[in-house]
């Protein structure tokens, strides 16, 4: 269907594409994985027209074509779902599908035929999306299946999808992966752009494995396991499992007393939740995405005005009630926050201000007189301690942390969070859009700060990582505490049913 | 490094501006680079032209400044015209009250005055925001029509000299005068209203410098402007740095009110600025909110409305309207520039 030969591309000194040749049969599905940064994207946003090659040809159907634009790529029935959404809220379906090729008149859009094919396509494909429907009315699932549906109606034959299931639940990947699989059987080509080797096992006929902008394996997926994979995305051998000694718990750090958290809209989203955290041990939280874990973190961390915030919050005796972030953290809280650029970094600021988020006002950050003068010495010198011991690239303090990939804009995150020495750590999706060889290394930093004795409350939606991490395990279905289990022993079926049944 | 890298944009939106501007004075048939030399000339070299041009980026440097703090703070403070017109007229309210106070006592009274009124008055549409999340530019826009009305009626019907037909009050005790800068220059000449004041905007810029990136209340301002939601979890009272914002930035406004109170005019005149709150914006933006920026910034303008008025008398048929088209494709290639930039990190990212 498309094949991209010899493909280079560069962006100021970075190479992104180094010679790099996909080859992807009609009627297949094509994984291309690597870790962030391996040029998976950029590859394919050239084949998508976003960017134009330095050198390379692209083929399709075995004719050599030039792709200059969205445009052309679409004229050659090229389609592409990004990760990030493009569409208009306050629309409907149909309107959304039809933006920027309007049936009608210029001065009457006539939308009835559009409609109309939009629900057959909807229905041949199994996507279930109502073409009268506002998206602001969707869920995030049924989204991304209205970008299928715009690629679909402009008779994309070769569907390119960037992390599509970054943003979905399990169920919802579950579904998507449905929809993909009677896609292809209709003939439709699919290629995905993933770091989650679960996802390319279970979708996939062929596999392309990119690894610093240069392609290092091309695999049929029926021949290939995980850790084969894993090996060529990161050119060694990985853990996909946790070493970990088993944890000594001690005396009770947290403890968390008829929780409740309330949305300013007076949604209830956490109920009366009632749970300890020992010193020296990891309890995790699973469940579903958007089932309170955000609102139970923010509320934890002093992040919820004190309006929406019921029950009790105690913290080695002693109750946090009315104790703001600052002091909160004074006390010795720690938080990883779920959403990095969101919470957690000041994007346009150096890694050294990055570094010091949180604990700026007091000694030794500030130096005489009064303390309120930054000591800039003090600064760097924590910045590039931070930088070194949690293995943050570049390792330059100067940089805006929006130049980091993710990874390590986390691993900065994860260094200050733990350099504070907490009591209780908070840490929410520690991993989240982190390659593989960052992953391993922030759960033994977890681990490690469990063995020194600190209480760790980890939420992921990663079921296989809170199992693999966590002592207890509690699950959480619509804000409440649904169960708890060992993580030892129990079966992600068993827990899965308590994510998404709630018993 | 990164210095050069943020002078480049702002010297190439100047140029661009400059050659724009050469195209109109072509089509009205002069000889564009006789009339930038008459322009840039007359406000630098010609006998007073530079004393003038300092004494007119004085309220510009400023307003620039009150701009950028509150930028910093991702406030955009539209209301620096009416928080010096509050604060001239505090300054010399205090002058006329209190007009036998010795010097050494009265002087800083009313900078204080100047400080406190044009403070007050930024600070209220940050409380609003901060209360009610009532937007700023809406209340700082409105509070500027408030604020001219205002002083214009006390000016009018309590503070005018009987029998005066010009809008100004009487005028404020001599010792809250200070040095002009012909007492400090020896052969600088007396009328030029350059003052002292000019030191204190040079020496506001080292302070806001100083404050916004080398101690901890400006680090929180910063962090406050360029996410709040971070900074709110590095345990920032984001509400807070609103208000102190907004105060800062009307207080840098409200200093305007010293050069023309306590340096220039020695009474309130009503309706003295000439747009100076607004210009500020322009200064701002393009000084890329650094108060270094600012001072360049301000000087430039200071040189374009001190050099149109040579222009106007000396050539046959550009006028000193030519000053505000070059102010205007000034600001419009700045604000080119921040669509290119924005546009640019897009493309890089990947």
């Amino acid at each position: 269907m498309i094949e991209l030969r010899d493909i280079t591309k560069t962006f100021g000194a970075v190479v992104a594409n180094d010679r790099v040749t996909i080859k992807v049969q009609t009627g297949t599905i094509h994984a291309i994985v690597g870790e962030n940064g391996a040029g998976k994207s950029t590859a394919m946003r050239i084949a998508y027209g976003f960017y134009t090659a330095d050198a390379g040809q692209i083929l399709v159907d075995d004719q050599p074509e030039s792709i200059t634009s969205p445009q052309s790529a679409i004229a050659l029935g090229i389609g592409m779902v990004h990760q990030h959404f493009m569409l208009v809220d306050t629309m409907t379906v149909a309107e959304n599908i039809v933006l920027g090729a309007e049936p009608g008149t210029p001065l009457a859009l006539d939308l009835e035929e559009a409609e109309k094919r939009i629900a057959t396509l909807s229905q041949e494909f199994k996507l279930s999306v109502d073409p009268r429907a506002r998206i602001a009315d969707l869920s995030v699932g049924q989204q991304q299946r209205v970008e299928l549906l715009k690629a679909l109606y402009r008779n994309a034959r070769l569907l390119i999808l960037d992390e599509p299931t970054a943003v979905l639940t399990p169920l919802e990947v579950e579904e998507l992966f449905g929809i993909l699989r009677g896609m292809r059987e209709q003939g439709k080509t699919i290629v995905i752009i993933t770091h989650k080797l679960s996802e390319v096992l279970a979708i996939s006929d062929e596999v392309t494995v990119m690894r610093d902008g240069k392609v290092v394996g091309r695999l049929r997926t029926a021949d290939t396991t995980a850790a084969d994979i894993a090996r060529l995305m990161v050119g060694r051998d990985v853990l996909l499992h946790v070493h970990k000694p088993d944890a000594t718990p001690g005396r009770p750090m947290l403890a968390v007393r008829g929780l409740s958290v309330t949305t300013p809209e007076g949604v209830r989203v956490v109920e009366n939740v009632t749970f300890d955290v020992r010193a020296g041990e990891i309890v995790g939280i699973a469940g579903v995405e958007g089932n309170g874990q955000t609102q139970l973190m923010e509320a934890l961390a002093g992040l919820v005005g004190p309006a929406y915030v019921s029950g009790d919050i105690v913290l080695e005796g002693d109750s946090l009630t009315g104790v703001d972030a600052r002091h909160r953290r004074e006390r010795g809280i720690a938080h990883v926050p779920e959403d990095r650029h969101r919470r957690g970094l000041l994007l346009d600021f150096g890694l050294d201000e990055n570094a010091i988020l949180g604990v700026h006002y007091r000694p030794p950050i500030t130096t005489l007189p009064g303390h309120i003068v930054l000591d800039e010495g003090e600064i760097h010198r924590r910045a590039v301690d931070i930088i070194k011991r949690f293995d943050v690239r570049p390792p330059n303090p100067d940089l805006p942390a929006r130049a980091l990939s993710g990874g390590n804009q986390q691993k900065l995150i994860i260094g200050r969070e733990f350099e504070l020495k907490p009591k209780l750590l908070l840490v929410s999706q520690p991993t989240r859009g982190v390659d593989i060889g960052a992953i391993e290394f922030i759960h033994e930093k977890i681990v490690k700060m469990r063995d020194a004795g600190c209480a760790v409350l980890l939420v992921s939606a990663e079921l296989e990582e809170v199992m693999a991490l966590s002592d207890r395990l509690l699950i959480i279905h619509s804000g409440k505490i649904a169960g708890e289990v060992n993580p030892r022993v129990a079966s992600p079926g068993a827990i899965g049913l308590l994510m998404t049944r709630g018993y | 490094m990164r210095l050069v890298r943020e002078l480049v944009f702002p010297a190439i939106a100047v140029l661009a501006a400059f050659l724009v501007g050469g195209v109109f004075i072509l089509a009205i048939g002069e000889n564009p680079l006789q009339t930038y030399r008459l322009l840039i000339g007359s406000a630098l070299w010609w006998p007073d032209g530079i004393g003038y041009t300092l004494f007119l980026a004085t309220p510009l440097i400023f307003t620039g400044l009150a701009v950028a703090v509150a930028f910093r703070a991702g406030l955009l403070n539209i209301g620096a015209e009416g928080q010096l017109y509050v604060a001239a007229f505090a300054t010399a309210w205090v002058g006329i009250v209190f007009a036998n106070l010795p010097g050494v006592v009265l002087v800083p009274m009313c900078c204080a005055a100047a400080v406190l009124a044009g403070g007050l008055w930024g600070a209220i549409p940050g409380v609003l925001k901060a209360r009610f999340g009532s937007h700023e530019v809406i209340n700082t826009i409105m509070l500027n029509f408030v604020a001219v009305a205002l002083v214009s009626y006390f000016t009018q019907y309590h503070y005018r000299t009987p029998g005066d037909p010009i809008m100004e009050t009487a005028p404020i005790g001599a010792s809250a005068h200070i040095p002009r800068m012909a007492r400090l220059i020896p052969g600088f000449p007396e009328r030029i209203p350059l003052n002292v004041s000019f030191l204190l905007a040079l020496l506001c810029c080292a302070l806001v410098y100083f404050f916004l990136w080398h101690t901890k209340w400006g680090f929180e301002l910063r962090a406050t402007g360029s996410n709040p939601a971070a900074a709110e979890y590095g345990g920032i009272a984001i509400r807070k740095q609103i208000v102190i914002a907004m105060t800062i930035s009307g207080a840098l406004a409200g200093m305007v009110g010293i050069n023309e109170v306590l340096g220039y005019r020695y009474r309130y005149y009503d309706g003295f600025s000439d747009s100076y709150g607004f210009t500020g914006i322009a200064v701002a933006l393009l000084g890329r909110n650094h108060p270094v920026g600012v001072i360049f910034a301000a000087l430039l303008f200071a040189i374009l409305t001190r050099g149109g008025v040579p222009v106007d008398a000396f050539t046959q048929h550009v006028t000193k309207d030519i000053v505000q088209i070059l102010q205007g494709t000034i600001i419009l290639f700045v604000a080119a520039e921040a669509l290119f930039r924005e546009g640019a990190r897009r493309w890089v990212k990947f």
